[in-house]
């Protein structure tokens, strides 16, 4: 045994809990996680099944934790996970699941499955057998601060061509305000106009908000990778940057998985529960709609739908407030098949659309957000993850489908009077 | 061994220790599975009404919106063969009184042509999911030897049980005998085997849903 199959199979015993042995315990082998993933749906190939993209653990589950399974690895009746196998299986974790979660809702015998990809990932990276684009994003955020290499400069750069467009002054490291605002890479390199938005919806609003030279970056490929030692230093610089300008919330940037990482796994990962509160910048707009602090003027006329972006929604449990949103600015609001809690992903969560190689598949199975699509026709698509906007927009393409992909944020301060 | 004695063991000896290794096995086994514990969640809980482990063990008992459609047959015939095994197996009067015998406690049983009909229905159904799964390419692709064998297991106390009643293949008393060994062997295997679903689905059901309950969402 290589020492990194050694210690991911140590790692992948580690992982195993009460729930995951329930899981393992309950399964019948009735196929229907299948049919809620689109991996599965898109292909067709039985192999994107989502309980048998654990079956590796499933067996050191077997081997390690089970009276019979000891019994039989004593005996040399059992098959030992080797290194080939686990290389084999990196398609499965990562290329092929998105960590959106659909099997965990649908699975008859209560199985949540994809929190036992998470774990898997754990025993898949500490193996070694986990993507190079996704252990690039995971070296860039350790070593320079961001997956996409983005430092403060770029920040800042950023923070002045929102102040010129807007001609509102954006806060850095300012103390004692209310709100942190944190951000994704993909928002200061592709899609700056966040940063605007914000900046006049909180002076509408009239909070005190800031953004931090020490964290700025929201983002946490370590926990997509499933490291969680890597995803501890990462969520530690917005604790400690939170803490340091003592704010009381901490906005987490339309993404997706950092707001799993910072309002779900954050407290677990630093082991003590935070002395903020964490969230996504929807709830806060949601809130500030709920006061009445929203006045906004004009209405879309064209036809607006939404994407809910997987660990904002079921894994997330932000379902109603994006709904609440777009029927202040969209007069023609429509609802794809499967909207919400039991939407389907874009293809790109979880780190998968930072794999290269999976890139092909990622686009087969992107022909689900494709008839989802064209079930209403809407003139833009709306949504709250920067991630999936980057994903939907490329599989838009490939399909020569012209339809504009837009942020809520944004979208919300178009209708924001000007001061 | 003669027929008569081979019934009154399976009977007597037999029973006892095929209820001795459920007992224990059932034990066993859910001490192994949750004695594993999980580690608290230091996040900060979001409440909503329905999202909790208990619900979700209810609503599991359903398809989610829009999955029926993906695979009937695992979902109607899944149903129907549950449900009547059920039946069968509790509220058939010879069962009840046996089971009386052993748990001390009584309650009516349905007359004997309806739980006949039952019986025949239960088997159909899993026959149906039998097909099913032979003719499914992902239920045939996650099919190992287990999922034939448990299949097994819970095919024959219904048909053994059905030919006993109507004294067919074999004389009824050898009939009974192997009817009441093929329970035996249920209930021997049913701890070690995926029949222990029967157990752990409520506390899978009841994991996802807290767990995502914490979350504020109704899974």
């Amino acid at each position: 045994m290589s020492a990194s199959l050694d210690k991911g199979v140590r790692v992948l015993k580690e992982m195993i809990d009460a729930p995951i042995a329930s899981y393992f315990s309950s399964c019948v082998h009735c196929g229907i996680c299948a049919e809620a993933c689109l991996f599965y749906t898109e292909t067709g190939d039985p192999k994107y099944t989502p309980i048998h993209k654990l079956e590796p653990m499933r067996r050191i589950y077997e081997q390690e934790y089970t009276l019979l399974g000891r019994l039989a690895k004593r005996v040399g009746l059992s098959k030992a996970v080797t290194d080939a196998e686990l290389a084999e299986w990196q398609e499965l974790v990562y290329n092929s699941c998105t960590l959106c979660a659909r099997c965990s809702a649908v699975c008859p015998v209560g199985n949540d499955i994809v929190y036992m990809v998470r774990k898997m990932r754990e025993g898949m990276s500490a193996a070694g057998h986990s993507p190079e684009g996704i252990k690039g994003a995971v070296t860039r955020t350790i070593n320079i601060g961001s997956p996409m290499g983005v430092k403060l400069p770029a920040v800042k750069a950023q923070m002045k061509h929102a102040e010129a467009d807007y001609g509102i002054p954006i806060p850095l490291d300012q103390e004692g305000v209310e709100y942190l605002v944190t951000l994704s890479s993909m928002e200061i390199i592709n899609f700056p106009e966040y940063l605007g938005a914000i900046a006049k919806i909180m002076r509408h609003v009239g909070k005190t908000w800031t953004l931090s030279s020490e964290a700025f970056e929201a983002t946490n490929a370590g926990m997509q990778i499933g490291n969680s030692d890597l995803a501890r230093v990462i969520v530690s610089r917005v604790v400690a940057g939170a803490e340091k300008l003592k704010v009381k919330t901490v906005i987490s940037p339309e993404c997706g998985h950092a707001y799993t990482a910072l309002r779900w796994e954050g407290a677990n990962l630093i082991g003590r529960p935070f002395t903020f509160k964490v969230q996504h910048i929807v709830e806060v707009l949601e809130e500030f709609r709920a006061a009445g602090l929203l006045k906004l003027e004009g209405m879309a006329t064209d036809r607006l739908t939404f994407h809910d972006p997987c660990q904002l929604a079921r894994r997330g449990g932000v379902i109603q407030p994006q709904r609440n949103l777009m029927k202040m600015v969209a007069k023609d609001f429509v609802e794809m098949p499967d909207a919400g809690f039991m939407n389907w992903c874009c293809g790109g969560g979880g780190g998968a659309s930072s794999i290269e190689e999976g890139e092909e598949l990622r686009l087969e199975a992107f022909k689900r957000k494709k008839r989802q699509l064209e079930a209403v026709k809407p003139d833009r698509l709306v949504t709250a993850c920067a991630n999936c906007r980057i994903v939907l927009e490329e599989g838009l393409e490939h399909y020569k489908m012209n339809l504009p992909v837009v942020g809520l944020t944004e979208t919300i301060a178009e209708h924001i009077p000007d001061a | 061994m003669d027929t008569l004695q081979f019934l009154t063991w399976v009977r007597g000896t037999g029973l006892n220790i095929a209820l001795v290794i459920f007992v224990l096995g059932v034990l066993w086994r859910l001490a192994e599975i949750y004695g594993l514990g999980r580690k608290k969640d230091l996040s900060a809980p979001r409440n909503m009404p329905g999202a909790s482990g208990w619900a979700t063990i209810l609503r599991r008992s359903l398809p989610p919106p829009g999955m029926l459609p993906t695979s009937p047959v695992s979902y109607i015939a899944g149903y129907v063969f549950h449900v009547g095994l059920a039946v069968v197996a509790f509220l058939f009067a010879p069962h009840i009184a046996l089971l009386t015998s052993i748990v001390a406690a009584a309650w009516p049983g349905l007359p004997s042509q309806v739980v006949d009909f039952v019986t025949v229905v239960t088997m159909a159904a899993m026959i149906a999911v039998l097909i099913d799964r032979i003719a499914r390419p992902v239920k045939r692709f996650l099919s190992t030897f287990g999922d034939w064998f448990t299949w097994t297991l819970t095919f024959l106390p219904l048909l053994t049980g059905w030919l006993a009643v109507h004294h067919l293949l074999l004389p009824y008393t050898l009939m009974l005998a192997v009817h009441i060994l093929s329970v035996e062997l249920l209930l021997v295997f049913l701890p070690f085997t995926k029949l222990f679903h029967a157990f752990t689905a409520f506390g899978s059901r009841w994991f996802n849903g807290a767990m995502n309950g914490h979350k504020g969402v109704p899974v």
